[in-house]
């Protein structure tokens, strides 16, 4: 490796280390809050308000007269309607490459999806869950129903 | 004669539409329906439900609990879904937008891009919770510490216009590429004026 080839590696792994030190926990953010809304977070409930930060693991439940929307780091859209519970189970995104994972479970409710980045680099690396199936996203939108009824 | 005619179809009445109520679809509970995209495309969602995978690759293809729990394929429609998302699609964010600033050769933003600071402004003002990506690049004139430290600065200084139009600071975030990422591939120590820009993401 020539000097300059290094250097310029060296400023680059800088870089992408400081891109990723920015938001390390925060993966999204609440724009939209409507009626009752609250996050669940190791056990207790916050509350739900526009602009409050989404991390990986936590779960989304609205009431009611409740709707949320979030936009995920990665510009992925997920917005959800009243008596949804939405769990995050797994996130990760790497601005740099676009490489990462995204498993969201909708155990209930509605939820309505616009896949971002993770997606669209890699087909597949997006799932979300229902009580009946799995669903796989490539690049899309789409609208998905999970009734507790049934189960 | 006439009349116990009418009296026999007024007793079949609750038949007929007991008859109609069991000839419609069983109750639907779960559902996934693709929607078109806003530039008419269609993307795909594979729904897998034990060994079972459907592909739902064309405008309103869904996919819905059968009558015996399992999910079949059936088309949806706008109405449908207005219907049963409505809520949800209403509370969905604004779409993610990016825009492209450009720069004389020092920091100074050129002219034409005045136009569209205002457009960046006009977005950031309408989105509650905006949050801003901003990325300086530059041309491939000088080594990659000059040109790292120049694209940082014009990142900075495009940070600083954001804040001084009252956007959080802890909602943006800036970062300098350097050379590293050309709008137009150059060989090194090229004068490319669009080269020389700050990306803003805004979401």
């Amino acid at each position: 490796m020539t000097s300059s080839t290094l250097r310029s590696f060296l400023s680059f792994a800088a870089l992408a280390m400081l891109a990723t030190t920015v938001c390390a926990n925060d993966i999204g953010q609440i724009k939209n809050a409507k009626g009752s809304v609250h996050i669940e977070r190791d056990g207790k409930k916050l509350p739900a308000t526009v602009g409050a930060k989404i991390r990986q693991s936590d779960t989304v439940v609205t009431g009611a007269d409740g709707s949320v929307g979030i936009t995920f780091v990665d510009n992925s859209l997920l917005s959800a309607g009243p008596n949804s519970t939405l769990a995050i189970e797994r996130y990760a995104f790497d601005p740099t490459t676009h490489a990462g994972a995204f498993d969201a479970h909708l155990a209930r409710g509605t939820l309505s999806v616009v896949s971002g980045k993770i997606a669209r680099q890699t087909p597949g690396a997006m799932t979300v869950k229902t009580p009946s199936a799995i669903l796989g996203v490539r690049s899309t939108e789409f609208v998905v129903r999970a009734d507790e009824a049934v189960r | 004669m006439k009349l116990s005619v009418d009296v026999r179809l007024i007793a079949l009445l609750p038949t007929l539409v007991l008859a109609a109520g069991c000839a419609s679809p069983p109750p639907r509970n779960d559902m996934v329906v693709v929607l078109p995209e806003r530039d008419g495309k269609v993307g795909a969602v594979v729904v897998r439900e034990g060994s079972r995978e459907t592909v739902l690759n064309t405008a309103y293809a869904s996919a819905r609990t059968g009558e015996k729990g399992e999910l079949q394929a059936a088309p949806s429609n706008d109405r449908e879904v207005r219907q049963v998302f409505g809520a949800a699609l209403s509370a969905q964010p604004a779409r993610p937008i990016s825009l492209t600033l450009y720069f004389t050769e020092g920091s100074m933003l050129s002219a034409e891009s005045k136009a569209i600071v205002d457009r960046m402004f006009a977005e950031i003002a309408q989105r509650p919770a905006a949050e801003i990506v901003v990325i300086g690049h530059t041309d491939t004139v000088g080594a990659y510490d000059y040109n790292d430290k120049l694209s940082l600065e014009r990142a900075g200084k495009m940070r600083e216009m954001l804040i001084g139009f009252g956007v959080p600071a802890q909602n943006i975030s800036a970062a300098g590429r350097g050379k590293r990422e050309l709008l137009v591939p150059t060989a090194d120590n090229v004068t490319e004026p669009r080269n020389r820009r700050v990306e803003i993401s805004v979401r």
